[in-house]
């Protein structure tokens, strides 16, 4: 009994440390005091109308989605085919690409967003939105193999050896019958990728420039110079959002078994 | 020209490490043949190549004469059923079944109609809109059958169809691929490790081991009369003896096991005059085994380790000199205490072949 006492505080010192900061944005974001300051003062919703309706963070979220769900696209369709060869085949130097494929999940994010930028600013020229939509293409990448291949790894290949049997090219049954399969796989890794890089601020911080931001790098720069609770707003509508998404994607797919 | 024919085959799941070596097979049309062995044989290699899963490094598959080497497997017109059934989850039984069809760009009326025709044959009619996850076991290996014969295939080829099935319904499915087999006289490959289900099921048994074909006959010929150690242990003559050959004569075999003398009475074409002085096996099935001396019978005394009552029948577990032995005997264990006994062996129940 003593040692589930122990396990009780320790999961809710856990949950204390993870959820509570959320809490307390979620808490100062209604606060009419002018600074972000814990316990809240008085209530007002006027830091929500405010972030809403800061020009900057308007056409910051604009780009962090139009590079999310680019960099997601792409990174998926080069993932489902680099993921089905890792799962099916076996070739040379197979477990060398692997960790090729990974590198940018282990790799620091500082060094990966300066060493792109070295690469597309200095060395290659590229304007800075497609410099971003390729540098979150290459952090996302591992991600999408990662969660695709789990999901492969779930579909027996007997099923794909089944389809060719009955007279279906290998390219056929690719489509027809592992593709259909491996659906919620591929809602999980296109929700992991995108949450991924709509928060990403190493690799972002180094690719921006002037007149580009990001969303978190745009909320950086603004708390730079205000402390007040717009930010708190801001943030909230965020949790809010990604966690509707995710709650829906667990319901109606059941994802979180592919991440 | 046999219907179906494999030529010094090398095939194997890696290039230069071939599980078959000039691998030899043919098969007359309307057969059902079973590969029978232990995992690690190569019957499933056998079929995979016989699919085009598997392409071969060396020889020739042949299948109503023509040349099916190159062929890849969705151009072979072979009928799989696969062990986990391999049924398409996204899909209804309908679809399943149509899939094959489809893919032959059979007309739509037509293939409402024979998707019909399968599913009653399989006895599966008004399951047509089920998904594969709401039906039983038995019901989708039905379903993965009726796909795989739906679309005609001139060979159905089965993967240890049945081993995922509990005994009784392994039992039903026994029954109902012999009467789809007698009904569509389609010729069938049948791959198991399952001594019975081979038995029961096929014309003709291929009993296969390391890649090699051991012994090719009927039920009832592998059965009594194995051509080698490795088949007579195969089909349950568990018991193994050394001794060495003192005549091959009109008398039968008779055989030295420590300076007991052994007679068998069963033609042994691996052995020839020249093997007399020359070490050899004996093999026995435990339930050959009688208790006591009995005229005529080779008796032998044997060390008890100990004795299993298992209702009408006892397990002995004991021992011949270095020899561990099994005896499954009917009637009630020998009384307590009793450490050494009288076995005895019929003439024509012992295997004897070269040393081992």
């Amino acid at each position: 009994m003593k040692n589930s006492k122990i396990l009780i505080l320790i999961t809710a010192l856990v949950f204390i440390f993870l959820i509570g900061p959320f809490i307390m944005i979620f808490l100062t974001s209604f606060s009419s005091d002018s600074i972000m300051r814990f316990p809240p003062k008085g209530f007002t919703l006027a830091w929500y109308t405010k972030a809403l309706n800061i020009e900057m963070f308007r056409t910051t979220f604009w780009v962090s989605l139009k590079t999310g769900l680019a960099a997601t696209a792409t990174a998926l369709i080069l993932g489902v085919p680099v993921a089905y060869a890792n799962i099916r085949f076996n070739y040379r130097g197979k477990n060398a690409l692997e960790l090729l494929f990974s590198s940018p999940a282990i790799v620091p994010g500082m060094v990966i967003g300066f060493s792109l930028l070295r690469f597309f600013v200095y060395v290659s020229n590229i304007p800075i939105g497609i410099g971003l939509y390729l540098g979150h293409t290459a952090i996302l990448f591992p991600y999408t193999v990662r969660v695709v291949s789990s999901s492969l790894r779930n579909f027996e290949g007997d099923i794909e050896q089944a389809a060719i049997s009955l007279g279906s090219t290998p390219l056929h049954a690719f489509f027809a019958v592992v593709l259909p399969n491996i659906q919620s796989g591929l809602v999980a890794a296109f929700i992991l990728a995108f949450i991924t890089s709509f928060n990403n601020v190493p690799v972002s911080l180094f690719l921006t420039g002037p007149g580009v931001a990001t969303l978190p790098i745009q909320m950086l720069s603004y708390m730079e110079y205000y402390y007040d609770p717009t930010i708190s707003a801001l943030s909230s509508i965020i949790i809010v959002l990604t966690v509707i998404v995710v709650q829906s994607a667990e319901k109606l797919l059941g994802i979180s078994k592919y991440v | 020209m046999a219907f179906i024919e494999l030529n010094g085959i090398d095939a194997g799941y890696e290039k230069g490490k071939p599980i078959l070596k000039n691998f030899n097979l043919s098969v007359e049309q309307g057969e059902l043949v079973s590969l029978l062995g232990p995992s690690g044989c190569g019957k499933t290699t056998t079929l995979r190549t016989i699919a085009g899963f598997i392409m071969a490094e060396q020889g020739a598959v042949t299948i109503g004469g023509k040349d099916y080497t190159n062929v890849p497997p969705n151009k072979r017109n072979i009928g799989l059923v696969f062990q986990n059934y391999a049924l398409f989850p996204h899909l209804t039984v309908f679809d399943n079944v149509a899939y094959g069809l489809r893919r032959r760009k059979v007309e739509k009326p037509e293939i409402a109609k024979r998707v019909a025709e399968v599913l009653k044959l399989v006895s599966l009619k008004g399951f047509e809109s089920r998904f594969p996850a709401q039906l039983s076991g038995g019901q989708r290996q039905r379903v993965a059958l009726a796909r795989s014969i739906v679309i005609q295939p001139e060979l159905l080829l089965l993967d240890e169809p049945l081993s995922n099935l509990d005994a009784k319904l392994r039992d039903e499915m026994r029954a109902e691929l012999s009467r789809l087999q007698h009904q569509l006289g389609i010729t069938m490959i049948y791959v198991t490790h399952d001594q019975i289900e081979a038995m029961s099921l096929s014309s003709r048994i291929i009993v296969m081991n390391e890649g090699l074909i051991e012994q090719t006959g009927t039920p009832e010929q592998i059965y009594e009369s194995p051509a080698t150690p490795f088949v007579a242990r195969f089909v349950g003559f568990d018991n193994h003896v050394d001794g060495t050959l003192l005549e091959l004569g009109p008398k039968g075999v008779l055989v030295d096991v420590h300076g007991v003398q052994f007679v068998s009475r069963r033609p042994s074409p691996n052995l020839s005059k020249a093997d007399e002085g020359k070490k050899v096996s004996l093999f026995f099935r435990p339930d050959d085994t009688l208790i006591g001396a009995v005229p005529g019978a080779n008796a032998m005394e044997v060390g008890i380790d100990f004795s299993n009552y298992q209702g009408n029948t006892t397990q002995y577990a004991m021992h011949l000199g270095t020899h561990a032995l099994r005896a499954v005997v009917v009637g009630k264990p020998v009384a307590d205490g009793v450490e050494r006994t009288v076995f005895s062996i019929p003439p024509e129940k012992l295997i004897v072949e070269r040393g081992v």
